[in-house]
């Protein structure tokens, strides 16, 4: 083996190190690529409504991201969510709800932990929800003075 | 009456020479497409221009990134800083660099670099009827000059954008949050947050597809070199590496904004 081809092929190689180096953190750390799911499972969440909620919001749990919002769907008249969840066990009793990032950020699901010792297994559902404060509605109510409660 | 005649016949000519080049272009692709699963072996030719289109190109990728990163990094401070959201200085950034920047000027760059010379190197082949020498001996010159190198760009280009944005990501850091005094926990955790799969394989796919325009015109060019004229000279050459580098380039802004609309 001679010191031109040693070269070329060690500047290949270094190339196509960086190169993949390269593609790996752009893949894994900024593409949020899991390659093996690392213990991540679906749960669905039954809302009256989601208005202003994307597919790929987060999901928080006491503000630290336990998954993302996977599908939503229309059934029966109500909107369903499945929330991938990132291996965190929820408790059969938690309750999801809609909130928004500041006054005009965009909309998550807040998941408040239980207290049962009952677990929602993988594709389960979570039971309690709360849709998202109509912002419009309440400044309509405010605005136009009708401030009977519902 | 004789003026229009020849007016006619110059179009018709002008017309009928674009058709049958068009033609012959994508008979150049099929045959080179072809060639790479047919003889001669080429994985040690595969190398070699890998280390000219991408190890080569190392350096000026790199230059061309880190600037390139800084200035979004400047403009984007200045422009975010009037709404008071710096935090989204790092997701500004990095979008911008992973679907839209890295993948074109990269492929501008090795365009201009490898694309070229490529386009030279073949040129000069024709004029000096190596080609023809080559079918001579019965060596297919699509699978031996040709595909070898569609293959290593193939290879190259999505890699070297890759490390385009990497590069980027860290010059728009630098200024910033090195210069300008950005929080680096919200540069770093925006870009995280904003940066989905989808924006880095749109990019991937659209530096796959410049390296097939840029290797596809450059090389077509100079397999045809000085073919229509009839006469093989130097300044034939010349004049096909000029319009190998010209077309590559403009095709490669009309096939990011293609490919922009039809993966959006």
């Amino acid at each position: 083996m001679n010191r031109q081809s040693w070269t070329v092929e060690t500047g290949v190689g270094l190339f196509l190190l960086i190169g993949l180096v390269c593609v790996a953190y752009l893949s894994f750390n900024l593409g949020d690529v899991r390659l093996w799911g690392g213990g991540d499972y679906m749960v669905h969440a039954r809302f009256s409504n989601v208005s202003g909620l994307k597919k790929k919001a987060s999901v928080t749990m006491a503000g630290v991201e336990i998954g993302r919002v996977e599908d939503i769907r229309l059934e029966d008249g109500d909107a369903v969510v499945t929330l991938r969840i990132y291996g965190v066990p929820l408790e059969e009793d938690v309750i999801a709800s809609i909130k928004t990032m500041g006054i005009i950020g965009d909309k998550y699901i807040a998941v408040s932990a239980g207290a049962s010792d009952e677990r929602i297994p993988p594709n389960g559902w979570i039971r309690e929800t709360q849709p998202p404060l109509d912002v419009e509605e309440l400044i309509g109510r405010f605005v136009f003075g009708s401030m009977e409660k519902k | 009456m004789t003026d229009v005649w020849h007016l006619l016949n110059q179009l018709g000519r002008w017309g009928l020479n674009h058709v049958r080049g068009t033609g012959r272009a994508g008979v150049f692709l099929y045959e080179t497409v072809r060639g790479i699963f047919r003889p001669p072996k080429k994985f040690h030719s595969v190398v070699r221009h890998m280390y000219f289109i991408g190890t080569k190109s190392f350096f000026v990728i790199g230059f061309t990134a880190a600037f390139t990163g800084m200035v979004l990094g400047l403009q984007g401070y200045y422009t975010l800083s009037k709404f008071g959201s710096e935090g989204l200085l790092g997701a500004a950034v990095a979008l911008s660099l992973i679907r839209e920047l890295g993948p074109v000027l990269s492929a501008l760059m090795v365009t201009g670099r490898a694309g070229s010379a490529i386009c030279a190197e073949i040129g000069i082949m024709r004029i000096e009827e190596q080609i023809d020498a080559l079918e001579c001996m019965a060596i297919d010159p699509h699978a031996y000059l040709v595909s070898p190198r569609l293959v290593a760009s193939l290879i190259a280009l999505p890699l070297l954008t890759a490390f385009f944005d990497v590069v980027g990501i860290v010059g728009g850091y630098l200024v910033g949050v090195a210069l300008l005094g950005v929080n680096p926990g919200a540069y770093v955790d925006g870009m995280q947050k904003s940066v989905e799969w989808v924006d880095v394989s749109m990019g991937i796919v659209k530096s796959i597809l410049f390296a097939l325009l840029f290797l596809w015109i450059c090389t077509y060019k100079g397999y045809y070199a000085g073919v229509d004229e009839g006469r093989f000279g130097p300044e034939d050459v010349s004049r096909a590496t000029t319009d190998a580098v010209v077309i590559s380039s403009v095709a490669i802004l009309v096939g990011d904004y293609v490919a922009t609309s039809l993966l959006l």
